[in-house]
């Protein structure tokens, strides 16, 4: 089932949630809302699913407009960063909730219905635990239940609140490859919201970038990693170094010396951004120079802090290198891929 | 290095501090309790006995049941109806509601019972009608039940808005997000939620509704056998100076408190676990 949502825009007491956001979500996609607290994801997943009504603009699924639909009746798999499982009910009767609640015409049987949530748990590994409580669970274990509950009712989407928020590391990457699984086999159009950036590059088929109530740049990790197309996704997603920097006749200075970057934007003043990663070394008067202040191994790199020569800036670049430099050492470096905005 | 932390007396004060407690306690609350038993038991078993065939007597345990057995329902309803308001919607009032909701705490109970003579009673603006209609409100049963309604009010409501602003709405949007109607909301996951919080305040509520003197005494009519609940036979009879039968009263009136008490520190503990499940989360 494919999402629109067309210019929807919802305010909290007069602090506004979202600004006229629109959004395309295609049949069987995993999509991840991803930015900071307070960027408004949360509530775009809660208008999707009805838990909250925009103040203007419309859902739709398919070509139904869902906007003037009851919760109930939009018929989504919603899981709660919380988990909310009942904590009076076992593990088996929290998965058949959905379909307990049916009206009687179109409730399956108690066999049936303890049958298909038996069958669930089993999807999500949790065979044999069905007769615990929701206390007695682990984490990870809470949200595999929270999981197969909202399977149960066989959503149109599937709606995820920061679904690995509330676990630790190890459990997280267990469960991501498991989501990531589970959306192949089941094919359901998935959504969930995170604020943690390698989540969502290694689990979407495609970002969705917010802030501050604004969708910044929609795409796949590839296009939103190597070309974010503004200041605040470029320093958001993956890591980033910046510097002040000139525009002057097509060509970036920083601390009036010429950087060998090309950059065809208007003249005046820019911010210039690259990964550590993304740095060849020069020497000569072009690029960008400085004494290394501190050193440290990262991973099979070694991590090296410059103070720009001209400001007062201090970004990070990589070096591929087993032997410590010497402090103060002067180096001179120009960024293979960078932007300026 | 001693063991005792920094907030703790040395041991002579602290055995002090506790002797006190307990001395204060036995003196203040545990003697008038004795006293009441051993008053109401000092000609012997048959004539304590013998207080509860009295007519008078039984009628007035029969009011305080009938009383109670109204009461309480209609206040556990609209205690989870104001909580279940306040907690899950946001309005405008709110403030003032939560405020009003404990007035009857803060009220003297004189008052409480004063507003419904002035509200039905005969100098009323409703007294003529009422009197024309023959309906009795004041001086009779349905006012001792609204007096009754009005003081135990805040019982259920008060230990429910703070356990169900603990517990937040996300179970609630999880069982309308799995196609759950309100109602099967409101049975199958808020309920049993609050189950313990709301039999706690249920007890409380029941102990006040059936002890209440002050509120009751402004609109009873004082009538014997028809108007009088426990409290209010007891004084009477005290006024008459028949002790045992008001000591009799009184021991079974402090029986029910106690037995309500018993409840209450059982569920107490149940309660409790039931908290730190919650907790857990």
């Amino acid at each position: 089932m494919e999402i629109r949502v067309d210019n929807v825009a919802k305010a909290f007491e007069r602090f506004p949630a979202l600004h006229d956001v629109s959004l395309n979500i295609a049949s069987g996609e995993l999509v991840a809302l991803l930015g900071p607290s307070g960027s408004g994801k949360t509530t775009l997943l809660r208008v999707m699913a009805g838990l909250e009504t925009p103040d203007t603009g419309r859902v739709f699924f398919g070509d139904v407009d869902a906007s003037g639909l009851s919760v109930q009746e939009r018929h989504v798999g919603f899981v709660f960063q919380s988990y909310a499982l009942f904590r009076n009910m076992r593990v088996v009767d929290n998965v058949a909730f959905g379909l307990r609640v049916r009206p009687r015409a179109t409730r399956p049987t108690k066999a049936e219905i303890r049958r298909r949530a038996l069958e669930l748990l089993d999807l999500v590994q949790l065979s044999g635990l069905d007769k615990r409580y929701p206390q007695q669970l682990s984490g990870g274990q809470r949200q595999r239940v929270a999981l197969a509950r909202a399977l149960a009712i066989e959503p149109r989407v599937l709606l995820l609140d920061e679904p690995f928020g509330a676990l630790d590391a190890r459990v997280r990457k267990e469960l991501r490859k498991w989501l990531r699984e589970i959306h192949d086999r089941t094919g359901h159009t998935t959504v969930f919201v995170t604020h943690d950036q390698e989540e969502a590059l290694e689990l979407a088929d495609r970002l969705v970038v917010m802030n501050k109530g604004r969708i910044e740049q929609i795409g796949t990790p590839d296009d939103v990693y190597d070309h974010p197309n503004s200041a605040f996704v470029y320093g958001f997603i993956g890591e980033s170094s910046t510097v002040p920097a000139e525009r002057k006749g097509g060509e970036l200075f920083v601390a009036g010396r010429a950087t060998g970057l090309r950059d065809d934007g208007p003249d005046g003043p820019a911010e210039l951004y690259f990964r550590p990663h993304h740095v060849e070394f020069v020497i000569g008067e072009t690029g960008l120079s400085g004494p290394i202040v501190s050193q440290r191994r990262v991973g099979g790199v070694r991590r090296l802090e410059l103070a720009i020569d001209g400001t007062d800036r201090k970004v990070e670049i990589d070096l591929t290198s087993d032997q410590p430099l010497t402090p103060g050492t002067k180096l001179g470096f120009r960024p293979g891929r960078w932007r300026a905005y | 290095m001693s063991s005792r932390s920094a907030g703790q007396e040395p041991a002579p004060v602290r055995a002090l501090l506790i002797a006190i407690a307990l001395a204060y306690v036995a003196a203040v609350l545990l003697l008038p309790l004795v006293l009441v038993f051993t008053e109401a038991f000092r000609k012997g078993w048959e004539n304590y006995l013998l207080a509860f065939t009295e007519p008078n007597s039984l009628a007035a345990i029969r009011l305080t049941l009938l009383v109670t057995v109204i009461a309480v329902p209609l206040n556990a309803a609209f205690g989870i109806l104001a909580a279940w308001a306040v907690t899950k919607y946001e309005f405008r009032g709110k403030a003032l509601l939560v405020t009003l909701i404990d007035l009857p705490f803060s009220i003297s109970p004189v008052v409480s019972g004063m507003v419904w003579v002035l509200l039905f009673g005969a100098n009323s603006a409703l007294g003529p009608w009422l009197r024309a209609n023959n309906i009795e409100i004041v001086f009779a049963v349905p006012g001792i039940v609204l007096a009754t309604i009005f003081v135990t009010f805040p019982f259920v409501a008060r230990e429910l808005i703070p356990l169900m602003q603990n517990q937040g709405t996300t179970d609630e949007e999880a069982a309308l997000s799995l196609g759950a109607s309100g109602w099967q909301t409101f049975w199958r996951v808020t309920l049993p939620n609050i189950k313990w919080g709301l039999l706690y305040g249920v007890l409380l509520s029941t102990a006040r509704a059936m002890g209440e003197f002050g509120a009751v005494s402004v609109v009873s009519g004082h009538i014997r056998g028809k108007t009088t609940t426990m409290p209010l036979d007891i004084e009477i009879l005290y006024n008459d100076y028949n002790f045992t039968a008001a000591f009799a009263m009184a021991s079974l009136l402090a029986m029910l408190a106690l037995v309500t008490l018993l409840i209450k520190t059982v569920l107490e503990l149940r309660f409790a676990d039931e908290l730190a499940g919650t907790r857990r989360h």
